[in-house]
C-alpha cells in the first residue's frame, strides 16, 4: 500500500515535470529545412508545427506529386493512357499529313494530340505513366497543393490544339485519305482493262 | 433606492468578469496545452491567435438553438441556466479586497458551499431532460463523483475554518494578514501579526492545512469535473457528457459555468488557505514591504494573481494526468481523501485547542 501511495506521487509528479518541461521549450520554434539539410534530426525541442500556407518544407526538385505533360516532346503514342491503372489519362490523336517534327531526344512526330486530359482527382500517383513514356515528356512535378473550386477544374488539359485546328488537321487527314484511295483505285484501274 | 442600482452594477460587473475570464481561459488553456504538446495552438485570429475566443463565442452566438424531438423541453431550457446561475450566485460571496466584497456575509463559506451543490441539479436536468444514453450517463456519473467530492472538500475547508474561527470569507482574510487585530503566530509560536506577508498564511499559521489544501484542491478538480477527474464529460466514451444535445448560447452558458467554477474552486482556496488579498511580501524591520502592498488595488491584484496561479496549475494538470476509472474515482475520494481530511479537522481541533 505504501509503495503504491509512494508510486503515485513518483508518477505524477514525473508527468508534471515533463509536460513543465515541453510547456517551457516551446518558446523555440521549429526551423523549416529540407530533409536534406544535415541539420534536419538536430533540433530535439520546442514546437513542431509548420505554419502550412505561409511555410512550405522545402521539397527535392524531382518530387513525385503531379504529373506534368512536356506537349512539345510527345508523339502521342498513348502508352500511358493504355497503362493507367485508373483510366485518368485521355487522349484523343489524329494522324498527321506528314511528318510535323522531331521531339528534343529525335524521335519523328507523326500524331496530333486533339485532346490530352490528365484527371487529376483519379490520378493515385503510381507514377506507371512517367515509366512507359518512350520520349520522357511526361513527368511527375514538385506541385502537391494546387486546389481547385469545381471538380470539373481538376481535369487537366494538355493538348495546345484549338477545336478549328483539330478540324482543319482532321479535314486534311481525310483529303489525304481520299486521295490516296482515288490514286490506289486509278492504279487499279488500267491493270483491269489489260486484262 | 440607489442601493438597487449599487445592486445592478456589482452583478453586471460580476457577469463580465466571469465571461471575460472564461474568454481569457478558453485562450489560455489552448495555448497552454498546445505548448504542452509541442504545437502552437490558435494563431490566425488577431495576433497570435488571440481573438481566437472572441471568434469562436461570435460563431456561438449565432447558431440556432436545437432541441432534439424526444427531449424534456422545460428541464432542457432550464438546465444551462440553472448550472450557471448557481456558479455565478457564488461569486456573490467573494472578498476581493480589505472592505471590497460584494456581500459580506456571515455564513459565507456556508452560504457558497450550499449554492454550488445547486449544480449538481442541472447537471441532472440537463442529462435528464437530453433523453440521451450518453448525456444521462454523463449526468449520473458528474453527480455521483460531485456529491462524494463535497465530503473530504467541505471538511477540508472547515479545518481551515476552525483555525479562523470564521465563516465570513472577508473576515478568514483579514485574519491572514497585517490587517488582523488578532495575534497570528507562524507555525504556532512565532508572533507574526506587525510582520504579515506568506508568514501569516493559513498554511503557514497551521502546517496541516497544507495537506488540507492539497485535499481541497484535489476534490475541487473533481467538483469541476476537470481531467483528471473528468469521467462526466469523457470525450473518448460519452461524447461530451452532459452536454452532448447543447448547442449555441445553451452551450455558451454550460461552458461558461465549467471555467467560471474554475475560477471560483480556486478563489476560495486561495481565501481559505493562502492567504486571500494578502500580500506574500512580509515586513522587514524598517523595509515595510506588507504595508506598501496591501489596499484596494493591490488586494484585487494579489486575489487575481493567486487565482489565475491556482487555475493555472488546474490546466497544467488536466493535460498531464490521464483520467480515473470510476471505482479509482470513488475508493480514493472515500479510502484516502475523506479520513484525511477528517485527521486534516481533529488535528485543526486540538492546534486551536493547544496552539492558539
Amino acid at each position: 500500500m505504501n509503495g503504491k501511495l509512494f508510486n503515485v506521487f513518483k508518477t505524477v509528479r514525473r508527468g508534471l515535470e515533463l509536460t513543465l518541461g515541453h510547456f517551457f521549450a516551446a518558446t523555440e520554434s521549429r526551423q523549416v529545412r529540407s530533409i536534406s539539410d544535415s541539420n534536419y534530426f538536430d533540433q530535439k525541442s520546442g514546437t513542431t508545427t509548420i505554419q502550412y500556407p505561409h511555410q512550405k518544407l522545402p521539397l527535392p526538385e524531382v518530387g513525385r506529386y503531379q504529373l506534368d505533360v512536356e506537349m512539345d516532346d510527345c508523339i502521342v503514342c498513348d502508352l500511358c493512357a493504355k497503362i493507367c491503372p485508373v483510366d485518368c489519362i485521355e487522349i484523343e490523336s489524329i494522324k498527321a499529313t506528314e511528318a510535323i517534327g522531331k521531339t528534343s531526344d529525335g524521335t519523328t512526330k507523326r500524331l496530333y494530340a486533339a485532346k490530352f486530359d490528365i484527371d487529376m482527382a483519379k490520378c493515385m500517383y503510381c507514377g506507371l505513366c512517367t515509366v512507359v513514356c518512350p520520349t520522357e515528356c511526361i513527368i511527375m512535378t514538385d506541385t502537391y497543393d494546387r486546389s481547385t473550386l469545381t471538380l470539373n477544374e481538376m481535369v487537366y488539359k494538355f493538348s495546345d490544339m484549338t477545336a478549328a485546328d483539330a478540324e482543319e488537321k482532321r479535314i486534311a487527314l481525310e483529303k489525304q485519305n481520299a486521295e490516296r484511295l482515288a490514286a490506289k483505285q486509278a492504279a487499279l484501274q488500267p491493270d483491269r482493262t489489260k486484262e | 433606492m440607489n442601493f438597487y442600482l449599487t445592486y445592478v452594477l456589482v452583478a453586471t460587473a460580476l457577469f463580465a468578469f466571469t465571461a471575460l475570464f472564461t474568454l481569457f481561459a478558453l485562450y489560455s488553456e489552448r495555448k497552454i496545452s498546445a505548448f504542452m504538446q509541442d504545437r502552437l495552438g490558435p494563431m490566425e485570429v488577431g495576433k497570435y491567435g488571440s481573438l481566437q475566443a472572441f471568434a469562436d463565442i461570435i460563431k456561438m452566438l449565432q447558431k440556432e438553438f436545437i432541441i432534439p424531438s424526444s427531449a424534456d423541453k422545460i428541464l432542457f431550457t432550464l438546465a444551462p441556466i440553472v448550472i450557471f446561475v448557481s456558479v455565478y450566485l457564488g461569486f456573490a460571496a467573494l472578498p476581493w479586497a480589505p472592505g471590497l466584497s460584494p456581500s459580506s456575509l456571515n455564513l459565507g463559506l456556508f452560504y457558497i458551499f450550499a449554492i454550488l451543490s445547486m449544480e449538481t441539479i442541472g447537471i441532472l436536468m440537463a442529462g435528464w431532460g437530453s433523453n440521451n444514453k450518453y448525456a444521462l450517463l454523463g449526468a449520473m456519473r458528474s453527480v455521483a463523483q460531485m456529491v462524494s467530492y463535497e465530503i473530504p472538500a467541505g471538511i477540508a475547508l472547515i479545518s481551515a475554518v476552525m483555525i479562523s474561527q470564521t465563516f465570513n470569507m472577508q473576515e478568514v482574510s483579514i485574519k491572514q494578514g497585517i490587517l488582523s487585530d488578532e495575534s497570528i503566530l507562524f507555525l504556532g509560536v512565532w508572533e507574526v501579526s506587525s510582520i504579515g506577508g506568506l508568514l501569516a498564511w493559513n498554511i503557514f499559521q497551521a502546517p496541516h492545512l497544507i495537506i488540507a489544501y492539497i485535499i481541497y484542491f484535489i476534490a475541487s478538480l473533481a467538483e469541476c469535473n476537470r481531467a483528471p477527474f473528468d469521467i462526466p464529460e469523457a470525450e473518448s466514451e460519452l461524447v461530451a457528457g452532459f452536454h452532448v444535445e447543447y448547442s449555441g448560447l445553451r452551450f455558451a452558458f454550460v461552458f461558461l459555468a465549467e471555467y467560471s467554477m474554475m475560477f471560483l474552486v480556486g478563489m476560495i482556496g486561495v481565501i481559505l488557505f493562502l492567504g486571500g488579498w494578502n500580500t506574500f511580501l512580509p515586513n522587514i524591520g524598517s523595509v515595510k514591504l506588507s504595508t506598501w502592498t496591501t489596499g484596494m488595488g493591490w488586494g484585487i491584484f494579489w486575489v487575481l494573481i493567486k487565482t489565475l496561479l491556482v487555475v493555472a496549475v488546474q490546466i497544467w494538470i488536466r493535460w498531464t494526468l490521464p483520467r480515473l476509472r470510476v471505482d479509482q474515482l470513488m475508493s480514493f475520494c472515500w479510502k484516502v481523501l475523506t479520513p484525511l481530511a477528517f485527521l486534516c479537522m481533529l488535528i485543526s481541533g486540538i492546534w486551536r485547542l493547544t496552539m492558539m
